[in-house]
């Protein structure tokens, strides 16, 4: 008895600090963002501390034509972030999850070089590896530089500013956030379980889709949310690569803190990205346990 | 002997580190008969699991034969052939239902799902978990794992069993429950099992036929008395039971029966048939074929040591005439010599056991 007391003194006393700083510098923000969010924004920025609710209207659809209006680009917009945020998971899986088994596969010193490598781009300002990736995608950059020399293309592609350059690039930036948890559970896939599939008559492709695969979902499900989440409200990646056409739902939060001083609109469309990414999230969530696939 | 299972001169070699090459299974003969329970014993590294994988098909052989009823089976990838394993970290999907695990073959196998439940519930009766099959594998013990294993390795009815050391995890107690169980689970099935272990108590207890392995070579074949009885070499003798080895010099052959020297002027005698005298050779006496006392043929000595083991007492005795010390075991009671006793010690010459090489 003693002993638990003590020992749920400790657990308070090494668990106060993070919830500490995590009150302060998270609930507390996300409190003033809500509020702000039914607030009237002020004509020179700022808030008047009056009930408004057309912040979301003008989303949404019930504006009342005047002061605020509806746009409904707003909706596509988010509707092309939660979609390039879609594309980005599965492009970073497929491309993480042979890998992954690649790696695992591997003598100890070599697995650990790789795992460096994969962590390599964290030494390296964001920022500078996308401007790397502007200088290569740009008209006159290195890929253009080489399909023209090699008289593939006759005119440079337009590749910089568009979609695809914009999932390129968060594809490029979210990997190691993908490799990292679908590795840990694919170097925990204990091998005799596909011995043992494939002792009782599994193909490979059954063995891969009835024991592989379920076996290292929880790693899947693990990576994907770690990479869809910033994804989603990722700003930096379409800033630089993206340009009008590749706008997404961060870079309108951007513009409206920075730019427009619009506050109290710049927080409703958070709250908005809040509560699409949990819904989103919960009901993958749900569904992957009923599957019976997460442990 | 029908033969079922047939391997010729099979081998299979590895890299070593070093850049040579050590080989696992070394010309490798063994026949299995189509209901026979056999053991593969040895010590680590000996090949016996390496052989097991051979035949379920996880390894390629690098050379030799390999026919299960008749079938060349050594190409044939594992799961085309008709040979489950039981595994010996078990090996269950943990991911699924008992019931699901067991049903495994069947499913791939595209059996109707009425029709794999059920099977499923048979088996799983069959091996005293009944009513288990909607829980999950981390819902079990240790031994119920076990059964299920057991239960999904044999739902397929396969040709052939393979078993590689799974009562290894299992206290002994359950353990020698299981070794009883196997075995009439076997005679329940008619089919043959080939189970490995490096605990030669078990191959004992459970084997039509124990194959002792070492280095990749097979050492011996057979019962198992034949293999404690009359092991061939110094290495079976020494690796299943305990046992006593002398080195001898035959002379002095009168009436069937020869005198055996030993290097330090020790005599045993020994049942004279087939030896020249002259003659060097290896015999073995078990500690369980000395008496205390009696008549007959006699050793004298010196007790250094008693080991108590419960029902049986283990002591060490030195033989008057120098040399190793003698293993000897006897019952505990109230005859039994104490340490530092001079005592005599009687063997019948008929189990004295010549090896057929060192």
């Amino acid at each position: 008895m003693a002993r638990s007391v003590r020992q749920s003194w400790i657990l308070t006393a090494l668990l106060a600090p993070v919830t500490i700083y995590l009150g302060i510098f998270f609930l507390g923000p996300l409190l003033i963002i809500a509020v702000f969010s039914l607030l009237e924004p002020g004509l020179y920025g700022g808030v008047v501390w009056n009930f408004y609710h057309w912040n979301y209207g003008r989303v949404f659809g019930w504006a009342d034509g005047f002061i605020e209006v509806y746009e409904p680009i707003y909706l596509i917009i988010l509707g092309r972030s939660l979609m390039f945020a879609v594309f980005t998971v599965f492009a970073a899986l497929v491309l993480c999850y042979p890998t992954a088994f690649w790696v695992s596969r591997l003598p100890e010193r070599w697995r650990m070089f790789f795992l460096f490598l994969i962590t390599l781009p964290f030494f390296t300002s964001l920022i500078v590896r996308l401007y790397a990736w502007l200088l290569i995608l740009k008209p006159s950059g290195l890929i253009n530089q080489v399909l023209l020399g090699a008289g593939i293309v006759n005119t440079p592609l337009d590749i910089l500013y568009t979609p695809f350059a914009v999932v390129l690039g968060m594809v490029y930036v979210m990997i190691p956030f993908m490799f990292l948890p679908v590795f840990a559970a694919v170097d925990n896939l204990d091998m005799a379980l596909v011995e043992a599939s494939s002792d009782l008559g599994a193909s490979r492709i059954q063995t891969f889709f009835k024991v592989v695969l379920p076996q290292t979902f929880a790693g899947i499900v693990g990576g994907a949310v770690i990479v869809f989440i910033p994804s989603v409200g990722n700003f930096v990646v379409p800033d630089v690569l993206g340009g009008a056409k590749g706008l997404m739902v961060g870079n309108l939060v951007e513009q409206q803190f920075l730019s427009a001083r619009n506050w109290p609109f710049g927080s409703a469309l958070s709250m908005i990205i809040m509560a699409v990414v949990l819904s989103v999230l919960l009901v993958f969530l749900r569904r992957s346990r009923t599957a019976g696939v997460t442990p | 002997m029908t033969q079922f299972l047939e391997l010729r001169n099979a081998r299979r070699e590895y890299d070593t580190p070093e850049g040579g090459k050590v080989a696992a299974l070394d010309g490798i003969n063994l026949d299995v008969g189509p209901n026979e329970f056999v053991t593969l014993l040895g010590p680590s590294g000996c090949g016996k699991t390496t052989l097991l994988r051979a035949i379920s098909g996880f390894e390629q052989l690098d050379d030799g034969k390999m026919m299960l009823d008749g079938v060349d089976i050594r190409n044939q990838p594992a799961h085309k052939r008709p040979v489950n394993t039981v595994f010996q970290s078990y090996a269950l999907f943990s991911h699924m239902s008992v019931a699901r695990n067991v049903g495994y073959a069947l499913e791939v196998a595209g059996v109707a799902k009425a029709d794999r439940k059920a099977r499923v519930d048979a088996t799983l009766a069959k091996v005293g978990l009944a009513d288990m099959g909607s829980r999950k594998p981390s819902q079990l013990s240790g031994g119920q794992r076990q059964r299920v294993a057991l239960a999904r390795a044999i739902i397929a009815q396969p040709k052939l069993l393979l078993l590689d050391e799974p009562l290894s995890a299992l206290d002994r107690n359950l353990r020698q429950q299981m070794q009883l169980e196997l075995k009439s689970l076997q005679d329940d099935l008619g089919i043959a099992f080939i189970f490995v272990t490096h605990d030669q108590e078990e191959a004992l207890t459970m084997s039509d036929r124990i194959v002792v392995m070492q280095k990749g070579r097979i050492e011996q074949i057979g019962t198992p008395r034949e293999i404690y009885r009359k092991p061939r070499n110094r290495f079976v003798a020494e690796f299943v039971g305990e046992t006593n080895l002398f080195d001898v010099t035959f002379a002095d052959i009168q009436n069937g029966v020869a005198t055996a020297k030993t290097a330090q002027g020790m005599q045993l005698l020994v049942q004279a048939e087939g030896i020249v005298s002259g003659q060097t050779a290896t015999v073995i006496l078990r500690p369980s074929d000395f008496r205390f006392g009696g008549t007959g043929k006699t050793l004298s000595g010196t007790v250094t040591r008693e080991v108590y083991l419960g029902s049986d007492l283990h002591y060490l005795v030195l033989p008057d005439a120098g040399g190793e010390e003698i293993k000897v075991s006897a019952r505990d009671d109230a005859g039994s010599p104490e340490v530092g006793a001079q005592v005599t010690l009687s063997y019948d010459p008929a189990v004295v056991h010549i090896l057929e090489s060192r």
